[in-house]
């Protein structure tokens, strides 16, 4: 077993490795000059004052050093949480601009993700291989399943909110107000983040329902299932062995979902201007602000790696067979 | 041996099917006819693979059902027209097939049946769905209609490029992968296990942040290039069952290169497989420019569905009431991949005997 979490551990790093070498790799790959796209702000007159800012801001981007030379700066950057100056938040650096908005975007994401899991699972469960259920869950799934994040938050922002005005549309609370500790505050950020969670939730919800009822069909026709049937087991034991068994795939899937769920978090947060990492990121990119650009990038990686760790400490808890074998025993 | 570096692949094998007992000479000639076709009712007995469900649960389409597995080759003569049969009498295949039909007939003739040009100011701008403008007019008086129809072609493409390369990159990795085993395998597991954690649509926002013209092509190209690992991962798990099974061994004897034992022995054997994924892989494809392209970062050049979200937000169609600018493109797409899904379970049952109804 320690040869598993040695494997996960190297992948972890590798990849964390990989990331920050892209996130570093990619404006130096791309077309274009970063700061010739920066001078091309000012819109300058003049070919002198082009010449020396153009040399003031290569230094400042520490682009006058050789490529190795940036390549150890950038690292020496994402170890220390140095990632410059935020050009859409002048002038806050980037890590401050980010932790601002991470909060946010957890409170969407962790209940979205974990709620529609759980749920989905169980309602997929109950809808296997019942008739009833079965019909009217299923293609409500499909068409979830089918649905692209931003026009499910488009439509729901204009039904319920722009429409009936059942919820406020549009940043993280009420306009006017001020982040304090008083209830009506914590009642303005419940309003404001229930339509995006919806959105994101509703979304994955069909997805692992769907999973769900194909799973638990094949596992109730599995010659352990059959063999329980025949000695005597109640459905409702039958239906719990094979449950915990589909849980596992499911569990997996759920680490490889997680960058489309995040990708679907992002479209959401934008149509509400919801203030978390989406926002931001989309902000980021019109202002063609690269600092933050590449510190969000790398917060995402980040996430995400640790996001699968989690789940796999999970399934070694869900899995008999692997926690047994942790303890010594054989499985 | 260790499957994978990934979810412990053995302890989670699922989905499985009955492989069309290819004997050596079938398998190797692929067009001699097997005598016995027992079809539907064969007993599962030694040619029962396991393979994992849990390597096809990255579909980008999440939870996208799978469960045929190295099923039932595609290209045995009258195996194909078993095939026929049944997808001719499932209903859930047809219907996915006729909506999609109807909507690449209407892609393809957009340009000729759009009433206006999707650019051209036409109209009164805002104004609601009428005769004259079948889903009303844009914050510009552009004809939504018109756009929609132009849409949809961009959207199809954007999907087929996608597949496409998705499936090219995902199946050389996964066949090699699954083929060769040993320290390759373990290489390639390791770098698909790394990419899988880079979320595509963030990799995607980072490298259109830098380019200002994009078209179609970059965008499906740069989809599929994103979204191959879960592709690899299937074709991977599947080529791993059937490498060890004796038609395979025998056309090794025979002295046949690896490449051409890939192509000519293992991957007629999930072809049907390959096809379900083919189809995951365009809905998904599809799903995500929607994403991209509402964020403003699209093709620059033309129209499309996601693009109309995109314009329709920016020139607050929410608060001016102009819902017909939004709910259509998202409709139309929404219909397209729920289409593509549900014939997708329909095929599943066609081409694996066990879930059919019947």
């Amino acid at each position: 077993m320690t040869r598993y979490f040695t494997r996960k551990l190297l992948t972890y790093i590798l990849a964390f490795f990989v990331g920050t070498t892209v996130d570093w790799g990619i404006p130096r790959l791309m077309p274009g000059n970063p700061v010739e796209i920066y001078l091309s702000k000012f819109s300058l007159e003049s070919n002198g004052a082009w010449q020396s800012l153009n040399k003031v801001f290569t230094k400042a981007f520490g682009l006058n050093v050789p490529v190795w030379r940036q390549y150890l700066n950038f690292w020496d950057g994402v170890i220390h949480g140095n990632f410059g100056v935020s050009y859409y938040d002048f002038p806050e650096p980037v890590t401050h601009v980010i932790r601002a908005a991470i909060p946010y975007t957890l409170a969407l994401l962790v209940p979205a993700i974990v709620l529609s899991y759980v749920l989905g699972n169980r309602f997929g469960a109950l809808a296997a291989r019942r008739k009833a259920l079965d019909d009217t869950v299923l293609p409500v799934g499909y068409v979830f399943q089918a649905m692209p994040y931003a026009w499910l938050a488009l439509a729901m922002a204009y039904y319920l909110g722009a429409s009936e005005h059942w919820f406020p549309i549009g940043g993280g609370y009420a306009e006017g107000m001020l982040p304090n500790a008083s209830w009506s505050f914590v009642w303005s950020l419940v309003q404001h983040w229930f339509l995006p969670f919806l959105t994101v939730f509703l979304v994955s919800f069909g997805g692992w329902a769907i999973g769900m009822r194909n799973l638990v069909i094949y596992e109730l026709e599995t010659d352990y299932a059959r063999y329980l049937r025949s000695l005597g087991a109640s459905q409702r034991l039958v239906r719990k062995y094979a449950y915990r068994n589909a849980v596992l795939p499911q569990l997996s899937g759920l680490a490889l979902a997680l960058g489309v769920v995040i990708g679907g978090n992002i479209v959401t947060e934008v149509v509400f201007n919801y203030p978390g990492l989406g926002s931001l990121i989309y902000h980021a990119v019109i202002d063609e602000d690269y600092f933050l650009l590449q510190g969000i990038f790398l917060f995402i990686i980040f996430g995400v790696l640790i996001a699968n760790f989690i789940i796999d400490i999970v399934y070694v808890l869900v899995d008999p067979r692997v926690r047994l074998s942790m303890q010594g025993a054989r499985a | 041996m260790s499957l994978t570096a990934g979810q412990p692949e053995d302890k989670s094998a699922r989905a499985s099917t009955v492989v069309g007992e290819p004997t050596g000479t079938e398998a190797e000639t692929n067009q001699a006819v097997p005598e016995d076709i027992g079809a539907p009712e064969r007993t599962p007995a030694v040619s029962e693979v396991s393979l994992t469900l849990a390597s096809t649960k990255g579909s980008p389409v999440m939870g996208a059902p799978i469960s045929v597995a190295a099923g039932a080759p595609l290209i045995l003569g009258r195996r194909r027209w078993e095939f026929l049969y049944f997808a001719l009498r499932n209903k859930k295949f047809m219907f996915g097939l006729t909506v999609e039909v109807v909507l690449v007939v209407l892609a393809l003739l957009g340009p000729f049946i759009a009433p206006y040009n999707p650019n051209a100011f036409v109209g009164v701008p805002n104004q609601h769905p009428s005769l004259q403008h079948l889903m009303g007019t844009t914050y510009f008086g552009q004809d939504v209609f018109s756009q929609l129809l132009f849409g949809l072609r961009d959207s199809y493409l954007v999907g087929f490029l996608g597949a496409l390369f998705a499936s090219l990159v995902g199946m050389t990795v996964g066949f090699t992968a699954g083929y060769r085993g040993g320290l390759l395998d373990e290489v390639l597991q390791l770098f698909t296990n790394i990419i899988v954690m880079i979320p595509s649509l963030v990799l995607l926002i980072v490298i259109a942040s830098y380019l200002k013209t994009r078209g179609v092509l970059f965008e499906g190209v740069f989809i599929g290039l994103t979204t191959w690992p879960w592709v690899a991962r299937a074709v991977r798990a599947q080529t791993f069952t059937l490498r060890e099974r004796d038609f395979v061994d025998l056309a090794r004897l025979s002295g046949k290169r690896g490449s051409s034992i890939i192509l000519k022995e293992i991957a007629p054997n999930m072809a049907s497989y390959l096809f379900l994924v083919l189809i995951l892989l365009f809905g998904s494809s599809i799903l995500l420019a929607a994403n991209f392209d509402f964020l403003g970062l699209g093709p620059t050049n033309t129209i499309s569905l996601g693009t109309m979200m995109n314009q329709s937000m920016l020139w607050s169609a929410l608060e001016l009431h102009v819902w017909w600018w939004f709910i259509p493109p998202g409709v139309v797409i929404t219909v397209l991949v729920a289409a593509l899904l549900v014939a997708n379970v329909g095929l599943d049952e066609v081409f694996n005997p066990k879930l059919r109804q019947t």
